[in-house]
């Protein structure tokens, strides 16, 4: 019956020994550990949380650049089209000029030309008349007697005198 | 096969020798070895060798009209030695005891503060559990953002398992102002189960197992209910919702209820108490059968031995479970007591 019948001294130290032990324990022991226990759960639950965001911030950015990409990709072509279409039209524009200068110039050379042989065959007209003075000078210097012979010698004459043969 | 026959063999022999009377088969009192063992003592017995006791004097103080405080060491007490009129009580109303006889031969008992092995193993169990404990927090401090490993690895588990599973589940919201007080006592119960599991010197104590701790621990868990009380709890106790004649003129349900209060932190105080004392009961008479089949000669002692030691390792395995059980359930139900105490009108609708 004595195993049920608490002892004093016994119930004084336990009082004690767990009044002392608890106020240690329950004060600077388990309230830290479980705060920073449930300060390490938070954190790896904003970790989590961050990582996610992240990683959806990332999926967007990477759609995103494809988009730009994409649409850079689209402009390019545009612009290549539109510097071909511009080389073509520079290139037939270029051409043209060409083609109207040369025409000038050879209109103006042709002109040249012409002008040239106009004063070259004035010129050759102008010695021929010198020529067919002299001639008839020289004509008129040998007597004139007799008109057959002298028409002989002025073709003669003028047989030997230039390109204007007959 | 070849080893079991060596055995036989040998057992045989011993048997047709009758060798058994080799060690004196003194009486063995079974009894009083137990009684002596879960009870409690002025000094720390360890071992005898031969004809001397080995044993820790622990202090005793005692307080008295005639001669106030008096401190002194146990071992002025050993035999049955008197000091200053101060003797342990062999036997009657104060068995094992100190007492006190005046000079016209009158027994009393003194105000007893000894210092006796349950209380120094008390003292013991909580400097372990403190050391523990703070070296366990001490490598929290700072802040760190990662988890532990090893010891204070396995501590966190312990702790964040009884403080999830048990506490926070059985209280609920607000659970947090009780949880360091549950934790203590899980902690407490533990190891002072576990030391008294370990058969020498600094273990072995039967503290636990003594109704006195149990009851403190008991009415502290008495103390949160009752303080933690609500309102819709104190009115379901005094005023229940049950037909008025049940609780007029006769205060029938109230009667139960208030009984009821009473019997849980009663249940909790007895349940600890009986489980650990009634396996430091079982675990000593399984080896106490080593000593007392000694009368029954070498060959019938030899195999009780055997099976002796063989039960006993798997008590004390048994044992080792219950020391975790013990401490769970009385967590567990003081959590669950707490949490009824804090029932709103909300939670009844």
């Amino acid at each position: 019956m004595s195993l049920l019948v608490p002892e004093s001294g016994l119930l004084f130290w336990m009082c004690l020994s767990f009044g002392i032990v608890f106020f240690i324990v329950a004060r600077y022991g388990f309230p830290v550990i479980l705060k920073s226990v449930d300060e390490r759960r938070s954190f790896i639950q904003k970790s989590l949380d961050d990582a996610n965001t992240a990683k959806a911030m990332l999926d967007n950015i990477k759609s995103e650049s494809e988009a730009i990409i994409a649409s850079a990709r689209e402009e390019q072509m545009i612009i290549i089209r539109e510097a071909n279409k511009l080389k073509n039209s520079i290139i037939k524009t270029a051409n043209d000029e060409a083609r109207e200068i040369t025409r000038k110039q050879i209109e103006s050379v042709r002109v040249e030309i012409q002008n040239e042989k106009d004063s070259a065959i004035r010129d050759i007209r102008s010695q021929i008349a010198l020529l067919a003075v002299d001639i008839a000078e020289k004509l008129v210097r040998n007597e004139l007697k007799e008109s057959p012979a002298q028409m002989q010698l002025i073709n003669k004459l003028l047989n030997e005198s230039s390109p204007f043969k007959s | 096969m070849q080893k079991r026959l060596k055995i036989y063999f040998l057992l045989f022999i011993l048997s047709v020798f009758n060798a058994g009377n080799l060690f004196a088969a003194e009486e063995f009192d079974v009894k009083s070895l137990i009684y002596s063992h879960i009870g409690d003592s002025y000094e720390w017995h360890i071992t005898s060798v031969g004809e001397t006791e080995i044993s820790v004097p622990l202090p005793v103080i005692l307080i008295d009209k005639e001669n106030g405080i008096s401190i002194f060491i146990s071992s002025r007490l050993r035999e049955g030695a008197s000091y200053k009129g101060y003797r342990i009580s062999e036997k009657g109303e104060y068995a094992n005891k100190i007492v006190y006889t005046t000079a016209s031969g009158k027994v009393s008992r003194p105000v007893d503060l000894s210092i006796t092995k349950n209380s120094f193993a008390l003292i013991i169990n909580c400097t372990i559990l403190l050391i523990i404990i703070l070296s366990a927090t001490r490598w929290y401090k700072g802040g760190r953002q990662r988890a532990p490993k090893g010891f204070v690895g396995a501590m966190e588990i312990f702790i964040m398992d009884i403080n999830d599973n048990v506490i926070k589940s059985a209280i609920g919201k607000g659970y947090e102002k009780y949880a360091p007080y549950l934790l203590t006592v899980f902690f407490f119960i533990l190891i002072n189960n576990f030391m008294g599991l370990i058969p020498f010197f600094p273990g072995g104590a039967n503290t636990t197992g003594n109704i006195a701790v149990t009851l403190v621990l008991a009415l502290c868990t008495f103390a949160a209910i009752s303080f933690s009380g609500t309102k819709e709890y104190w009115k379901e106790i005094l005023w229940p919702d049950v037909p008025s004649w049940m609780k007029f003129p006769l205060p029938l349900m109230p009667a139960i209820e208030i009984f009821g209060v009473f019997t849980k932190p009663f249940a909790l105080m007895i349940r600890l108490f009986a489980n650990i004392m009634a396996g430091h009961t079982i675990i000593l008479s399984l080896t106490s059968l080593v000593f007392v089949t000694v009368a029954m000669g070498t060959a019938t002692n030899i195999g009780m031995s055997a099976l002796s030691i063989l039960l006993t390792v798997f008590m004390l395995f048994v044992e080792l479970i219950v020391a975790y059980i013990q401490a769970y359930v009385f967590t567990l139900l003081s959590a669950v007591f707490i949490g009824l105490s804090r029932v709103r009108k909300q939670a009844i609708n």
